[in-house]
């Protein structure tokens, strides 16, 4: 594609770097079309980001994807894979977090360092049931809160259960 | 006066909140103390409704998310999708994305000057604006029969070409457009009402907009020049020179001048599209059912709302896995309780109206 | 039948005539805009399509100074009882207009939270097609809606409180 933004020297570094302090922790990193991906053990959640963004100047926080690995090969072996979209500005660049997590288990919350984290967990939260542990407020922001079961599971229908109620 | 808070409900129905939007308001007297926005009203679960659909059949509803602004959402997808399956786009076609992209810029903006005016209560500026909006979808609606929800633009280009007398009446509309606006900027960018309720109101530093993910107009309106046509070009934008309105304080009144330069950056930008347009196809040729090998991708443009994203994951078969839209709106709202704070209970409605939100975006 | 009927028709369906005219000419829409027909619904009342021509310009923020109840976008479960409580609100005599595929009949939305037509809670009178209907669309079920309440009889309904519709 002509206009894919180029593999830039200072991923390359970043990646490098992030490799060096969470050596145990990074499962798989690579450079590729124009962004850092790296995959991370849930753990090392919060201080890889915190690296990220005070060491690596991933300043702003895009967007915060969950996926259901129900049906499809999965990943990480686990249930949910919980994607964070990093972007650098100025600098344009971008970087993209991956980790795994199960059903049932949590992952730490961004929001203390990306205050835009804030209501993209609180939707992965609403439709797929991943918890963030020291969320300020943890609770669904489209469906009722008192509406049962995760919508964008792959075992939820999409008509809704009890005829959509 | 003692501290008496006070908790206000606004919504979900209500003139002024652009959509089903709820707000719960606690106030002390009329000092706004804190804003939480009740969100889900609007929920379609349009992510769910899109894995059952074809990538292509996903296109027509992607105008229904940011409605006042269809063909960006149409092209933000499209160009994850073309990203993922490796689609090249012809030049032609990717200049007339550009066309129909500014265009839809200024009809949303546009659109956005009418419904903030009216909010605060300069209701002429919210038809001389809809009158300007509604030259520029007869455009649309002559390119492609639709007026709103247009999806003009789909996997591999355009729907039509851009033929020569389609080209001379975009030409008559941009020549048309200024005048509107010198309108409006006569009613509004000296009136010492307009002033008083915008200026120094709804303020955010560039730094805390950054970190709330503030993207689009109301970012730029704080100093930060962030605009992904700039900083990651796609769809031949890196062909056209335009400059980047910014404010200088990060309030209301800034974030008002800001949007009305950028529609005439727009008018600017489309001129020269087509003045440089290139022979060629409108379109490339993509299968009918377009399979696409798994992988994923992460895609963002430059809304008129701000940097809209698309995540798409494919596995293999003419179905996304998963779709994601970051949405700008949704992501702004989040910085709506910072603007309010300390202001005026009253100054909410011109503080929202400044954000330039869409239900449909936030709500998906 | 109540005995106004028998005696004096002719006097019943003048005022008829007379109060279904006033009636129709000043409908004043509660614009329950919801979604993307929310948006052509106010292009309908901008300077080119001009609802005002039908003494409709005067969209009511408040149910309770509004005769006619255009319910324009996609009714989501979570948004039904709001909906159903605006429409409890607003005083006789009152209209509903399903405006748009959505309010019609769930639109291109068969999902968990959408609400599969708004004629599901309250009773519709007019339904506009479309995704969204073009002003024009919306004037045209306008003028339909118009040419009920020509031909409905007030009287009827003042005089004999059987003859109100339900709901």
């Amino acid at each position: 594609m002509p206009e894919d933004p180029a593999d830039r020297p200072e991923l390359r570094e970043a990646l490098e770097a992030l490799t060096g302090h969470f050596a145990g922790a990074v499962l798989a990193g690579a450079v590729d079309r124009g962004e850092l991906s790296v995959r991370l053990a849930k753990d090392a959640l919060t201080s890889a980001l915190r690296f990220l963004k005070e060491e690596a100047g991933f300043n702003a926080l895009e967007d915060i994807a969950a996926f259901d690995n129900l049906g499809s090969a999965g990943e990480g072996g686990r249930r949910f894979t919980v994607v964070y979209r990093l972007y650098k500005f100025p600098g344009a660049l971008r970087a993209r977090v991956a980790v795994d997590v199960g059903e049932g288990e949590s992952l730490a919350s961004a929001v203390p360092l990306y205050r835009s984290a804030d209501w993209a967990e609180r939707e992965a939260f609403d439709m797929f049931g991943v918890r963030f542990e020291g969320h300020p407020d943890l609770r669904r922001i489209y469906m009722p809160d008192e509406f049962e079961g995760y919508p964008l599971r792959k075992d939820f229908p999409l008509a809704g259960r009890n005829g959509g109620a | 006066m003692e501290l008496r808070e006070y908790d206000l409900n606004m919504g979900p129905q209500h003139p002024s909140t652009h959509g089903v939007l709820r707000l719960k308001l606690a106030v002390d007297n009329e000092v706004v103390l804190g804003v939480e926005p009740v969100l889900g009203y609007l929920h379609r679960g349009m992510e769910k409704l899109w894995e059952s659909l074809t990538f292509t059949q996903v296109v027509p509803l992607t105008d229904r998310l940011d409605y006042i602004a269809s063909l960006s959402n149409n092209l933000g997808y499209c160009l994850a999708v073309e990203k993922l399956a490796g689609i090249e786009v012809p030049k032609r076609a990717r200049y007339i994305r550009v066309v129909l992209a500014e265009l839809q810029r200024l009809a949303s903006h546009l659109a956005w000057a009418g419904f903030m005016a009216n909010d605060i209560g300069a209701m002429s500026v919210l038809l001389y604006a809809f009158q300007a909006r509604e030259e520029v979808l007869d455009v649309f609606e002559e390119y492609c029969g639709a007026r709103l929800t247009i999806h003009g633009i789909r996997i591999g280009g355009a729907v039509r070409d851009l033929d020569a007398p389609l080209v001379s009446r975009i030409r008559a509309v941009l020549e048309k457009v200024p005048r509107r606006l010198e309108d409006v900027r006569a009613l509004l960018d000296g009136n010492r009402i307009w002033k008083e309720r915008t200026v120094g109101v709804g303020r955010i530093s560039g730094t805390d907009a950054i970190d709330y993910g503030l993207t689009g107009p109301s970012l730029r309106a704080s100093g930060v020049a962030w605009d992904m046509r700039k900083d990651l070009p796609y769809s031949s934008y890196a062909d056209f020179g335009f400059d980047v309105p910014l404010g200088a304080n990060g309030d209301v009144y800034d974030r008002y001048l800001v949007r009305l330069e950028e529609i005439c950056q727009s008018i600017r930008v489309v001129r020269q599209a087509l003045d440089g347009l290139p022979e060629g196809e409108f379109t490339a040729k993509v299968p009918r059912a377009l399979k696409i090998a798994p992988g994923e991708v992460f895609h963002t443009i430059e809304a008129p709302k701000g940097v809209l994203g698309f995540t798409v994951r494919s596995n293999g078969s003419d179905r996304p896995e998963r779709v994601k839209m970051k949405s700008p709106s949704f992501i702004n709202l989040q910085a709506l309780d910072h603007m309010c704070r300390g202001n005026l209970f009253s100054d909410v409605i011109g503080i929202l109206g400044s954000l330039d939100i869409v239900l449909g975006e936030i709500d998906k | 039948m109540s005995d106004g009927f028998e005696k004096a028709p002719f006097l019943l369906t003048r005022a008829d005539l007379f109060i279904t005219w006033a009636q129709k000419n000043s409908l004043w829409p509660f614009g329950s805009g919801l979604a993307c027909c929310a948006i052509e619904m106010i292009a309908t009342a901008a300077a080119r399509y001009d609802i005002a021509r039908f003494g409709m310009e005067l969209f009511r923020a408040s149910p309770r100074q509004a005769d006619l109840f255009i319910v324009a976008g996609t009714v989501t479960n979570k948004m039904a009882p709001v909906l159903r409580r605006l429409w409890d609100q607003m005083p006789d005599p009152k209209w509903a207009m399903a405006m748009g595929n959505c309010a019609i009949g769930g639109g291109p939305f068969p999902t968990y939270s959408v609400l599969q037509g708004v004629d599901k809670i309250i009773p519709v009178d007019v339904y506009v097609a479309g995704c969204p209907p073009t002003p024009q669309g919306l004037i045209h079920g306008l003028m339909t809606l118009q040419e009920k309440i020509a031909r409905s009889h007030p009287t009827k309904e003042i005089l004999d409180p059987d003859a109100r519709r339900p709901c």
